[in-house]
């Protein structure tokens, strides 16, 4: 079905519904690689108002990708719920936006609707929404989840602790951990993304932050950041698996790139599952996604790269998880060329997801190519934070030495905190005054010395 | 500047941190101002970062690489992106030579080329490429080595067009990495057995890490003489390639789907 507008005395025409969504997209790289985005800036807005006039319920009779042709779209399809998505049933994209941002849409309003919200309608509203509208809608809806400690609850920031290695050393990492948590990090998950990805070095570093954590008795997660299918089989033989950690795309054939599918993702979620080893909650899965993982694999199928990502979040949203970050800077300036293109992009995805209730949060990152710099991460911290993001990651001096890209340092995180008066999760909090590490009255995290604390010893 | 920071000279600096410094290169330990990082560790990383992008942004010294050469033949190209910029948005620009350039390459009859192509780091091209490219001539005697080949605004897989053009039957890609904060002159090499566009990556051998203080180039020297060989014997490079040589463990094959990496 085609799709048009008259703006200004000009007629646009949009062919059909995917190409009327990448036209409706703020401007971005990886669209112009994929040689969809508009032609002009006025051909831009003609397809936001083409957009804004769909019935949201188009996108549950027309799908972008051919539900025969791609198992993501048909566990969209399949799983769609028609009472959730029935206070809504009625409004046109447009409305839709307007509801999200009137009184009438509640926390819990929100919350109920979430399971009738497909990916499609997440990212048509978006299209239609300014960085502020996405602020707001994503502001209002809280996810919460539960592993050793609560994640999500409203007032709290919880921390990935990231202390990458660029040979894996256990001593190496172990020192940036304890780096970490003198400065408060880690409530979210102390999540290592190995240099080498294989099972037996899989099994060593789990086994070393195991360790630290149960010493310790710190109340968090620990997650060794390897291919599922290597943590299958860590759990076969006896591995401390907290968490299942994978990255996923938006359609069957990106998920293929990256080699996993549907079924994989359940046999690891159903073994996790069975080790039973949270003690507040069964959470135990962790996601990472990114705009531009489906065209870099060549399987967008011709859909817009924030579109094909929103999909990503109908994939976590399966499962459970404890834990998803958009890694929205990290792929390059091929995808989101420069800071505004990635402020964009996190706030989008932070909302996408959170409206499909999936618990989304943000490695605020760059690489050297692209045109950004720490200032523009300091700006989307602050958005994020007064968007009501419930983790960030965090990386010793913002240097990621493994990875070889730019995240947040642990003081970047602390200054947040502070700037919008976020807390620790409750459970480390707790933690972190029990080992004198934080003045809870003063929501404080002390500056003390490594050798006056019991974690010091952590590296002997 | 980026290595003063691995065992800092501040008295400040607890004892303890100055002794787990020589665990990792990673930025730990450092102090607070309140919540923030104190002025010296701000600036030490806008340093760090400052280095980074010129490596990406500081055009190829062509000249300069050139007069090294003496007076041997060379031949030079561009790629299909114009300029920076559209090299950092198009990948695919960069991977195929300027149809103008690409008709002044003689066809020949070659057992490799080697590229010196700029990539995300023109500084580690700058300071590797004729060296690396010195030390295979030496090594290759019995090899006909085609003319130098310096590309800019290059991706990988332009080595693919390069050599086809020339009549190579291998190609040896020596490119600037993505630049760090702690390493911006690394660089990588790439061979390529009988290579034709739209070659796949998982049918390229790859060395990374190639810096003064990485690989040293008559490390990788050594291995990628060893890597050609076997290549010539058989007649294939990339995962194949891989399988033969287990006991080089450095030895990698480029990643099909990096998931946090980047398209070189």
């Amino acid at each position: 079905m085609a799709y048009g507008c008259t703006l200004r005395g000009e007629r646009y025409a949009f062919g059909d519904l995917k190409t009327l969504m990448a036209k409706a997209s703020p401007a971005r790289s990886g669209d112009e690689l994929a040689g969809l985005s508009a032609d002009s800036d006025a051909q831009r807005i003609a397809a936001r108002y083409a957009l804004a006039d769909l019935p949201l319920s188009t996108f549950l009779h027309e799908t972008l990708i051919p539900y025969e042709a791609d198992d993501v779209t048909r566990l969209i399809v399949d799983t769609h719920d028609t009472q959730a998505f029935s206070p809504v049933a009625s409004l046109t994209v447009g409305g839709f936006r307007d509801w999200l941002l009137s009184d009438a849409a509640t926390s819990e309003a929100l919350s109920f609707i979430a399971a009738g919200i497909t990916p499609e309608m997440a990212a048509a509203v978006s299209k239609i929404m300014r960085n502020q509208d996405l602020m707001t809608v994503s502001r209002k809806i809280r996810v919460i989840t539960k592993f050793r400690n609560t994640i999500g609850l409203e007032g709290r920031l919880a921390t990935r602790l990231q202390p990458n290695h660029p040979t894996d050393d256990l001593k190496g990492i172990a020192a940036s951990t304890l780096d970490g948590l003198l400065r408060g990090m880690g409530d979210a998950v102390i999540g290592i993304n190995p240099a080498t990805d294989s099972v037996s070095n899989g099994l060593a570093l789990l086994e070393m932050l195991d360790h630290a954590r149960q010493r310790y008795d710190i109340p968090t997660q620990t997650c060794v950041l390897t291919h599922v299918t290597n943590t299958l089989e860590i759990m076969n033989r006896g591995g401390a698996v907290d968490l299942v950690f994978q990255s996923i795309a938006g359609t069957q054939k990106a998920n293929e790139g990256f080699g996993v599918s549907l079924g994989i993702l359940k046999e690891a979620h159903e073994a996790a599952l069975a080790l039973n080893r949270g003690t507040l909650g069964n959470n135990v899965m962790y996601f990472e996604t990114g705009q531009g993982a489906a065209l870099s694999a060549e399987a967008h199928h011709g859909v817009d790269q924030q579109t094909v990502e929103a999909r990503a979040y109908a994939v976590a949203r399966a499962y459970n998880p404890l834990l998803v970050n958009t890694v929205v800077g990290f792929i390059g300036p091929e995808y989101l060329y420069d800071g505004k293109q990635i402020i964009r992009a996190a706030l989008e995805d932070h909302f996408c997801a959170k409206l499909l209730g999936v618990p989304m949060d943000c490695d605020a990152c760059y690489t050297n190519h692209a045109e950004a710099d720490q200032d523009d991460m300091d700006n989307l911290m602050v958005l994020l934070g007064a968007a009501g993001i419930t983790f960030l990651i965090g990386v010793p001096g913002a240097d990621d030495i493994m990875l070889n890209y730019q995240s947040l340092s642990f003081h970047d995180l602390l200054s947040l905190r502070k700037l919008l008066n976020l807390k620790p999760a409750p459970e480390f909090a707790d933690w972190l005054e029990r080992m004198g590490l934080y003045d809870a009255r003063h929501d404080r995290v002390l500056d003390v010395p490594p050798g006056q604390t019991l974690l010091g010893q952590m590296v002997r | 500047m980026t290595d003063d920071r691995i065992i800092p000279t501040s008295s400040r600096t607890p004892e303890l941190w100055q002794e787990l410094r020589h665990l990792t290169r990673a930025r730990i330990g450092l102090g607070r101002t309140g919540n923030a990082l104190k002025t010296d560790d701000v600036l030490d990383f806008q340093a760090s970062h400052a280095q980074a992008r010129d490596a990406v942004h500081t055009p190829l010294n062509i000249e300069a690489l050139t007069g090294f050469l003496g007076n041997e033949p060379y031949y030079c190209v561009q790629s299909r992106a114009p300029d920076r910029s559209t090299y950092l948005r198009r990948p695919d620009l960069g991977r195929r030579l300027d149809p103008e350039v690409a008709v002044t390459l003689p066809k020949g009859d070659w057992d490799v080329v080697f590229v010196a192509g700029d990539g995300l780091s023109s500084f580690a091209t700058q300071q590797s490429a004729i060296p690396l490219f010195r030390t295979m001539q030496a090594q290759l005697a019995d090899w006909t080595v085609a003319p130098l080949v310096i590309a800019t605004q290059a991706r990988v897989a332009l080595g693919d067009d390069i050599a086809v053009m020339l009549g190579a039957r291998m190609v040896v890609m020596m490119i600037g990495e993505r630049p760090g904060l702690s390493v911006a002159d690394s660089m990588g090499v790439y061979l390529t057995y009988a290579p034709y566009v739209g070659c796949p990556d998982s049918s390229r051998n790859c060395l990374s890490n190639i810096h003064p203080h990485g690989m040293t180039v008559p490390a990788a020297a050594t291995k990628l003489a060893w890597l050609m060989r076997e290549a010539r014997h058989l007649k294939l490079t990339g995962v194949g390639l891989k399988d033969a040589a287990p006991e080089l463990t450095a030895l990698e094959t480029s990643k099909p789907l990096p998931e946090k990496d980047n398209d070189q």
